[in-house]
């Protein structure tokens, strides 16, 4: 049990730390103008690997199933202007009959 | 606060809501794999209190599960963390206050309240932050208590697609920004690194390593 307690101690301030570094060491004074381009361009760097981390990826090694599909048809109808609601459900939808269907 | 803070914060609490259902299911299935990796419901609960990060918790649990020590554990989780440190970054000038209550705002940032903070231009809209974190922190205490003390209500996620919620959130959000061409190639960059590093990095890298092809975007902008 002290393996347990030991781990989420730290888990929890190796967190903190992570998400405290930028804040505290670059907060609080004027960045050069460039700053601010790399930071427009991180979110869809950071979102897209997010996106194909989830559903091209499992345990290091490369899969395609079910809900890259779904994710797929899902961004062809948030590229035609669907809502994020509509996205969700087109995603969830489509991977469901998928995997009922037999997919995995 | 401003009537524009207090119209940013309930527009992120209304999201943070629609997040919240999906990190419930998500938290609920982490009180599951814990109790099955031996820790108690205290402890379960306990580490969605004070870590509060999804993947780093499933991490931390897999690998004292597979039979690793803490160290092997926090470094795992830490490795996971690992795209707070970007996000951190990005989102640092846009807090106000000293530098220790600025470190205590960035403990809000979670993915998806990071992402819908983001007003891309660089700039984050930090009401919007908490507000979009504040459902989702309830939510993912509740979800861990259901699932580690009730065992998995709903059975398996996978079945009714519910894995595909979060992907597909990120890309809602993604593809408006995707009609830039410099986003669009930085995107593209971004997500090839990240594949590419899948079969050789620890998990966790391949999403850090993503980040930096903003760097390279930026020197692609700047040489035209």
């Amino acid at each position: 049990m002290t393996v347990v307690w030991v781990t989420i101690g730290g888990v929890a301030l190796a967190t903190a730390a992570v998400k405290a570094a930028g804040p505290v060491l670059l907060g609080g004074r004027d960045l050069p103008a460039r700053f601010g381009s790399v930071v427009g361009l991180m979110a869809p760097a950071l979102l897209t690997a997010l996106v194909v981390t989830a559903v091209l990826a499992d345990d290091g090694r490369w899969t395609a199933g079910a809900s890259a599909i779904g994710v797929a048809a899902a961004g062809v109808v948030a590229w035609r202007g669907a809502s994020v609601v509509v996205t969700v459900g087109v995603a969830v939808a489509v991977t469901a009959l998928l995997r009922l269907a037999g997919m995995s | 606060m401003t009537p524009a803070d207090r119209s940013s914060l309930r527009e992120g609490l209304r999201l943070g809501v629609a997040f919240g259902i999906a990190g419930f299911l998500l938290s609920m299935s982490f009180g599951v794999v814990a109790r099955e990796s031996g820790f108690s419901l205290v402890a379960a609960v306990t580490m969605s209190v004070i870590v509060f990060a999804g993947s780093a918790q499933f991490a931390a649990v897999a690998v004292l599960g597979a039979g690793g020590g803490p160290v092997a554990a926090v470094a795992a989780a830490t490795l996971m963390n690992s795209r707070f440190l970007p996000m951190g970054v990005a989102l640092a000038p846009s807090l106000p206050g000293r530098a220790w209550w600025r470190g205590v705002q960035g403990q809000a940032v979670v993915d998806s309240s990071w992402a819908v903070a983001s007003n891309g231009d660089g700039t984050f809209d930090r009401w919007r932050l908490f507000g979009t974190t504040l459902p989702q922190y309830g939510a993912w205490q509740l979800g861990t208590l259901v699932g580690a003390y009730g065992g998995d209500v709903i059975g398996d996620l996978e079945r009714f697609g519910l894995d595909a919620v979060y992907p597909a959130f990120f890309l809602a959000i993604l593809v408006p920004e995707l009609r830039d061409r410099d986003r669009l190639g930085v995107a593209v960059a971004g997500g090839l690194v990240a594949l590419a590093l899948v079969p050789v990095a620890p998990p966790g890298v391949p999403v850090l390593a993503a980040g930096l092809a903003a760097l390279w975007g930026l020197r692609r902008g700047g040489e035209r």
